[in-house]
C-alpha cells in the first residue's frame, strides 16, 4: 500500500494532494495540467516535494519533517512511462537484463525468460525498440518495470496516442498485471472510459488538487460538485430551484428550464434554495412532440444535432443535451426526466 | 626541393593525444556539469570556457607563467619527467588541448542534456546507480554527438597557432607544428612550403568536417523513431 501527502510548489501551479493507493488499479484523472504526472514524479522520486511524506509498505521514501528522500533507484517504484522509455540503443532483451543485473546469471536467465514468456515477447527479445511493433514495446516496458520486483506500478497515460486495437490489448496487459502481481498500480489517464474501464478506484485531480475519490462508478453517477462533473464532461447542468421537499415521501420539487419537474428528496438541501441540477446526456429521453406532456416531461426546441461515436447528441435550448439513437430534425420535442437520476449541486 | 612533413606528422600526434585526452576530461566534466549541483558550479562553467574568449597570446602568457620551469607545476613535471614541459612537444598538446576541452564539455554537455531524461529515469528506477545510468544510457544516447565533437575539437586542436608559439616555441623537428611551420615558411620566403601545407591542412579540416557531420546523422533505426 502506498501512502502519500505531497505538496509542491511550481511557479504558480500548486500540488496539494493526500491518498492512499491498495493493491488493485487507482487511476489517477484529470486534465492536461492537473498535476498527474508531477504527483507520480514525486513518488518515484524523480522531484521533491517540499513538503509530506510519502509511505510504501512500512518503508519511509520521503519525509520532509524527518528530513528523509529515498533516492529513486532504492525505491521500488516501477515506473513506465508515456513514450515507454525502452533504451533505443540495446535490444529488447539487453532492456530486460538491465532491470535485474545486480542478480546472479542464473537467476537473471530465469528472471528475464519468465517475463518474456509472461508477456508473449519471443518474437520481440533480439531487436531493438525501433524495430517493435507498439504493442510490444507496451508490454516490453511493462514487463521490464515489473522485473525490477516494485513494489508499486506507475503508469504515465500509457494509453494515449495508441489507436483501439492497441489500447484493448494494452487494457487486457493491465488487467493481467493485476490479476498476477498484488501490487498497487497507479495509472494517470485523461480518458474517462479509461478510468472507468480499469480502475478500482479512481482519483479525480484539478488544478493541483483532489477533487473526489471513490470507486468510479459512484463518482460518475454522483460527481461531487460541479467541477468535478464538467472535468467528467457527460452531465447537463442546469440551474435549478427546489421548490418543494417531502423527506416523508422522499420527493421534491423543482424548476428547471421554466418548467417544474419532480425530483428526489434531497438531504441537506433547503425549500428556496438555487442549485445545479446535474443529470447524465444518457439518463435523459427526448421524443419529438406529439400529444400531452408526461408528467415527468418538459417541452423544448431542437437547436442542432451532433454526430458522436455511439449515436448522436440531441441539442436543445440553454444547454440541455441528450443522448439518443439516431437523429431527428423535428424542431419540437419533450425530454423526460426521470427523478431517480437527477441530482443536485450546491451552487 | 624536397618538403619537410615533420611539422604535419607533428601536428597529427599533438592533435590526437590532446583529443584522447580533452574527450576524457571534457565529458566528465560535461557530466559534472550537466547533471550535477556543487558549489562553484557556474565558476568551473565559466572557468572552462574562458579560453574560448581570451587572445590566444594572453592565455600563452598565463600558461608560461603557470607552467614555466620557475612555476611550482612546472618544477613538480620537472621532476617527475626529468624534462622541463615548455619549449617541448608536450607542451604543444597543452596549448592544443586548451582549444579542444572547451568545445568538448559544451558540445559534449549540449549531448547529454539532450539525451531524453525519460531514459536516464527509467534507468534509476530500474535501480541502477549514477555511474551505471551514465556508462549504459546517457552516454551510448550521446555518442555519435560526443564523437563528432571529438573530431572538431581533433581539426581545431591541429590549427593552434598563439598559445602553441608562446609555450612550445619554433624549434624545427621538434615542437614546431603545421601553423607554426606555414608562418615560418612565408616569413622566409618558402612559397612551395607553405601552398603545399596550407593545401594539405585544408584538405584534412574538409575531410575531418565531413566525417562529423556523417557521425551526429543519426542511424536511419534511431530516426524513424
Amino acid at each position: 500500500m502506498i501512502q502519500a501527502r505531497l505538496r509542491k510548489q511550481l511557479g504558480s501551479f500548486r500540488l496539494e494532494a493526500e491518498f492512499e493507493a491498495r493493491a488493485g488499479v487507482t487511476v489517477l484523472f484529470g486534465a492536461s495540467g492537473s498535476g498527474k504526472t508531477l504527483t507520480l514524479d514525486c513518488i518515484a522520486g524523480f522531484r521533491q516535494p517540499d513538503e509530506g511524506r510519502i509511505l510504501l509498505d512500512d518503508a519511509i521514501l520521503y519525509d520532509a519533517a524527518a528530513k528523509v528522500n529515498v533516492p529513486p533507484r532504492e525505491r521500488r517504484c516501477g515506473y513506465v512511462f508515456q513514450n515507454y522509455a525502452l533504451f533505443p540503443h540495446m535490444t529488447l532483451r539487453q532492456n530486460l537484463e538491465f532491470a535485474v543485473e545486480p542478480l546472479p546469471r542464473l537467476e537473471r536467465h530465469r528472471r528475464v525468460n519468465e517475463m518474456i514468456d509472461k508477456f508473449k515477447l519471443a518474437d520481440a527479445v533480439a531487436r531493438r525498440p525501433a524495430e517493435l511493433s507498439g504493442g510490444q514495446r507496451q508490454r516490453g516496458s511493462i514487463a521490464r518495470a515489473l522485473l525490477a520486483s516494485p513494489k508499486l506500478l506507475l503508469l504515465d497515460e500509457p494509453a494515449r496516442g495508441l489507436d483501439a486495437p492497441l489500447r484493448a490489448d494494452l487494457y487486457e496487459v493491465l488487467r493481467q498485471v493485476r490479476a498476477e502481481f498484488a501490487l498497487p498500480i497507479i495509472l494517470v489517464t485523461h480518458d474517462l472510459d479509461e478510468g472507468c474501464q480499469l480502475g478500482d478506484e479512481m482519483l479525480i485531480m484539478s488544478h493541483g488538487r483532489l477533487v473526489q475519490t471513490g470507486p468510479p462508478a459512484g463518482i460518475v453517477t454522483q460527481p461531487a460538485s460541479l467541477d468535478v462533473a464538467r472535468l467528467l464532461g457527460q452531465y447537463n447542468l442546469l440551474p435549478a430551484e427546489i421548490l418543494q421537499l417531502d423527506p416523508q415521501r422522499g420527493t421534491s420539487l423543482l424548476r428547471v428550464l421554466d418548467h417544474e419537474i419532480p425530483g428526489r428528496y434531497y438531504p441537506g438541501h433547503f425549500k428556496g434554495d438555487r442549485v445545479w441540477l446535474c443529470v447524465r446526456h444518457s439518463s435523459l429521453s427526448a421524443r419529438p412532440l406529439e400529444g400531452r406532456l408526461g408528467p415527468h416531461e418538459i417541452a423544448v426546441t431542437l437547436q442542432r444535432t451532433s454526430i458522436r461515436a455511439r449515436g448522436v447528441l440531441l441539442e436543445f435550448e440553454q444547454g440541455l443535451a441528450v443522448e439518443a439513437a439516431e437523429a431527428d430534425n423535428r424542431k419540437e420535442w419533450a425530454v423526460a426526466f426521470p427523478p431517480s437520476a437527477l441530482h443536485v449541486l450546491s451552487k | 626541393m624536397s618538403i619537410d612533413w615533420s611539422p604535419l606528422w607533428l601536428s597529427l600526434r599533438v592533435a590526437a593525444i590532446s583529443t584522447l585526452v580533452s574527450v576524457v576530461l571534457g565529458v566528465a566534466l560535461a557530466w559534472l556539469l550537466a547533471h550535477r549541483q556543487f558549489r562553484g558550479r557556474d565558476v568551473l562553467d565559466a572557468g572552462v570556457m574562458l579560453p574560448l574568449v581570451l587572445p590566444p597570446t594572453v592565455l600563452g602568457y598565463y600558461l608560461l607563467v603557470l607552467l614555466g620551469r620557475e612555476s611550482a607545476l612546472g618544477q613538480i613535471y620537472e621532476s617527475v619527467f626529468g624534462q622541463p614541459l615548455v619549449f617541448t612537444w608536450q607542451a604543444a598538446v597543452v596549448a592544443a588541448m586548451f582549444h579542444s576541452l572547451p568545445l568538448l564539455v559544451k558540445w559534449s554537455r549540449s549531448a547529454l542534456e539532450s539525451v531524453d531524461h525519460s531514459y536516464e529515469w527509467a534507468a534509476r528506477s530500474l535501480g541502477a546507480s549514477e555511474l551505471r545510468t551514465f556508462w549504459r544510457v546517457s552516454l551510448p544516447l550521446a555518442r555519435r554527438s560526443i564523437l563528432a565533437a571529438a573530431a572538431l575539437s581533433f581539426a581545431r586542436a591541429l590549427g593552434d597557432f598563439g598559445v602553441t608559439i608562446m609555450i612550445a616555441g619554433n624549434i624545427p623537428g621538434q615542437t614546431q607544428t603545421v601553423s607554426v611551420a606555414i608562418y615560418d615558411a612565408v616569413e622566409s620566403g618558402n612559397g612551395t612550403l607553405a601552398r603545399t601545407l596550407v593545401i594539405v591542412v585544408s584538405l584534412t579540416a574538409i575531410l575531418i568536417l565531413t566525417l562529423a557531420n556523417r557521425i551526429s546523422r543519426p542511424e536511419p533505426a534511431e530516426a524513424s523513431k
